[in-house]
Order: C-alpha cells, then structure tokens, then sequence
C-alpha cells in the first residue's frame, strides 16, 4: 500500500520521530499548559514555538554540514542537540 | 466572560485535516522519499542516500538561480512598494471616483497570470507588439528574446505591471482607517505634507504594509507562469529563476531525485523567511495593543 509514496527506512524513521516530538509536545501542553516568554530573540515564544525553530534550525544545520562537508553527517545531529539545548534554555 | 472549555469541536476540524493530508502532507512526505532515492521510472527506486542534496548544495547553476530570485524579489519589492505607497496617497478620499480607481485598480489583479504572460510576451515585440515597436521607433534597441538586460526589464515592468495595484489597494486601506482628527491635529501644528506622511500615515499603514510586503516577496520568490512564459529562463539562463530551474530539473531531465531534494530545500527557505515575516507581522501588533 505504501509502494506509491517509495518509503525507505531512513524516510520513515524521520517522520516516525518528528510525529512523536508533535505528539509527545502535544501531551506536554495538555498536562502543562504553555507560558509564553521573552527571549534572546526578543520575540514571545512558547514551547511549540521553540519547538519549531529547533527542528527548522536543525534542518539549515544539516544542509549547511552538508553543503560545505564539514563531515560525517550523522554528527550534525549533535549540533543539532546543542542547538535545540540552547533553543530551549534561552530563546 | 467564562469560557466553556470543549474539546469535542476538534473533530469538526477532521475533514480540513484529511483533505489538507492529501493535498499537502502526503505529497511533501512523497518528495522527501524521492530525494533520497534514485528512479528510472516505473515505481522502481535505488537508494541514493545524501548524494542528490549534496549535489545540489554543490551546484552552482542552483545557486545561481538562487541569486536571480533573490535579485528579482528585491527589485520589484524596491519598485511596488514604494510606488504602491505613491498611488494610494493620491487616489481620491472620496467621491465618484474613488469606485473608478478601485475598478481599474483591481483590473490587473484578476488577469490570471499566463494570460499576464501572454500579454506581455506580444505587447513587447518589436514587430508586432505595441511596446517594443514604441521602443523601436525610439531607436532603442530593445529585444527581450536576445538581451538579458531586456529580459530582467520586460519581468520587471510586468510584475510592477500586474502587482503594484495590490499593494497600492493595501495601503489605501490602511490610509483609509485613519481618523481625520490627527490631520486636524497636524494642521494645528503646522505639520509639513513629509511630515504627515512620516508621523501620522506611515504608522499606521505599518500593518497593512508588512502584509503587502509578504504577499509580494512570497509571490515573486515563487514565480514561475509569467516568466515561463515571457522568456522561458531565457536568454540563456539569464531569467532562470529558481522555480523555473526546479521545474526544468523535474520535467525537463526527468530527475525526481536530484528535483525532490532542490524542493525540499527550497520549501525550507520559504518556510523560513515567511515564519521571519510572521513573527515579526504579531510582535509588532502585539507591540502596537499593547
């Protein structure tokens, strides 16, 4: 049934992991609602916001290890950790 | 005023978001499979891994393109904007003519953007079409089909042509919203006309104008019809915007892959300058409520 869309394993673990981060922020904001706050980028954010501008970051993170093949790819997703590490204590 | 708190209204937004799964979702997940893979057709995929990102990371007709678009984008946002500002502060407040000028204001907008295309793909040639012969007979020598420079200045003219309106009716809005007490007010302080514009209208088509603003970059960064039609990329590949090349890359060469990876990060950058526009967009307003 899913021939059509042509899976791969790698395609369907990263929609597996961005419809878990969407879910698992969705009970968050249920069970505690979301404060919005002022952060470094002096713009109101909640924790979906944040959530957001992390996975969008990482995506620029990722093109730009890429693009100027600074190496290995899977260690960009640690900048990616530090990044969205930093997302969420400071923006 | 207490709110009922009801969660059962969610399901009235299920088919919104059936509809939106396949019209959008589904196709975008559908892309990001492809470019990771490589097909020569009939459903038929070999993994391909990072290759056709990085090719096109590496490819300097893509960022050329890039360039283009973002030259074009800020040409007629340089053009439209403050021309739009120029025509609506001279269209009439009141009276018969204020229907008149909305009439013929709006006109360029409901012509669909091939027939744009068209229009202008005949009005500019210099034997049958009234504006290039005009420029002919000026002795300019003017020809789109072979000059870059004509070309960029044909698009150009055109979307001016076809978009400044828009923001032109935007701005009339925002002019329109302003209550007559601060011109009175400015009359008492003897304020300039500069100063009027500065202080009292600019304000307050602030709004009205980031939304103008946004409307006009997200529609000339995805351009594609009038140029495909006007000049086809052409000459050369001097009007190949990036839409254009991205098409040319999926149909032309057949190569969903290397296509589905340049969308994707084309998707990316849109998302991101317009989730920049947005932002900006309700902190200002909340800014101005507050």
């Amino acid at each position: 049934m899913l021939d059509w869309m042509a899976w791969t394993p790698a395609t369907a673990i990263f929609f597996a992991v961005i419809a878990g981060l969407l879910l698992v922020f969705t009970i968050l904001a249920i069970k505690f609602p979301e404060t919005p706050r002022v952060g470094v980028l002096r713009i109101e954010t909640t924790r979906g916001d944040r959530l957001f501008i992390t996975l969008l970051g990482s995506a620029f993170i990722n093109l730009i290890w890429l693009g100027l093949e600074v190496g290995p790819q899977p260690y960009a997703l640690l900048v990616c950790l530090v990044y969205a590490f930093a997302v969420f204590r400071w923006v | 005023m207490n709110k009922t708190v009801n969660q059962k209204a969610w399901f009235l937004v299920l088919p919104v978001l059936v509809l939106v799964a396949f019209s959008a979702v589904i196709p975008l997940m559908t892309v990001v499979n492809y470019s990771v893979q490589d097909t020569f057709g009939n459903n038929v995929f070999f993994p391909a891994g990072l290759e056709w990102f990085r090719d096109t990371l590496q490819s300097d007709r893509m960022w050329a393109s890039l360039g283009r678009q973002i030259m074009f984008s800020a040409i007629i946002l340089a053009i439209e904007v403050p021309l739009g500002i120029f025509v609506a502060l001279n269209m009439p407040k009141k009276g018969a003519w204020v229907s008149v000028c909305l009439v013929l204001m709006s006109l360029p907008l409901l012509i669909p953007w091939n027939v744009v295309g068209t229009i202008w793909q005949i009005f500019g040639r210099v034997d049958i079409g009234l504006f290039g012969y005009l420029m002919a007979q000026l002795g300019i020598d003017y020809n789109y089909t072979q000059d870059a420079l004509d070309a960029w200045f044909t698009l150009v003219i055109m979307d001016v042509w076809h978009w400044t309106s828009l923001v032109a009716l935007l701005a009339y809005a925002g002019l329109q919203s302003i209550p007559d007490a601060y011109y009175q007010a400015a009359k008492i302080d003897q304020a300039s006309r500069w100063k009027v514009f500065r202080y009292i209208e600019l304000p307050k088509m602030q709004g009205v104008l980031l939304i103008a603003i946004l409307l006009r970059f997200m529609d000339s960064f995805m351009i594609y019809t009038e140029p495909f039609v006007v000049t086809g990329g052409g000459p050369g590949s001097a009007t190949n915007f990036l839409s254009i090349d991205l098409v040319k890359v999926a149909l032309g060469q057949m190569d969903l892959g290397p296509a589905a990876a340049y969308s994707i990060m084309y998707f990316l950058v849109v998302l991101l300058i317009s989730w920049v526009f947005y932002t900006v967009m309700t902190n200002i307003d909340k800014r101005g409520g507050a």
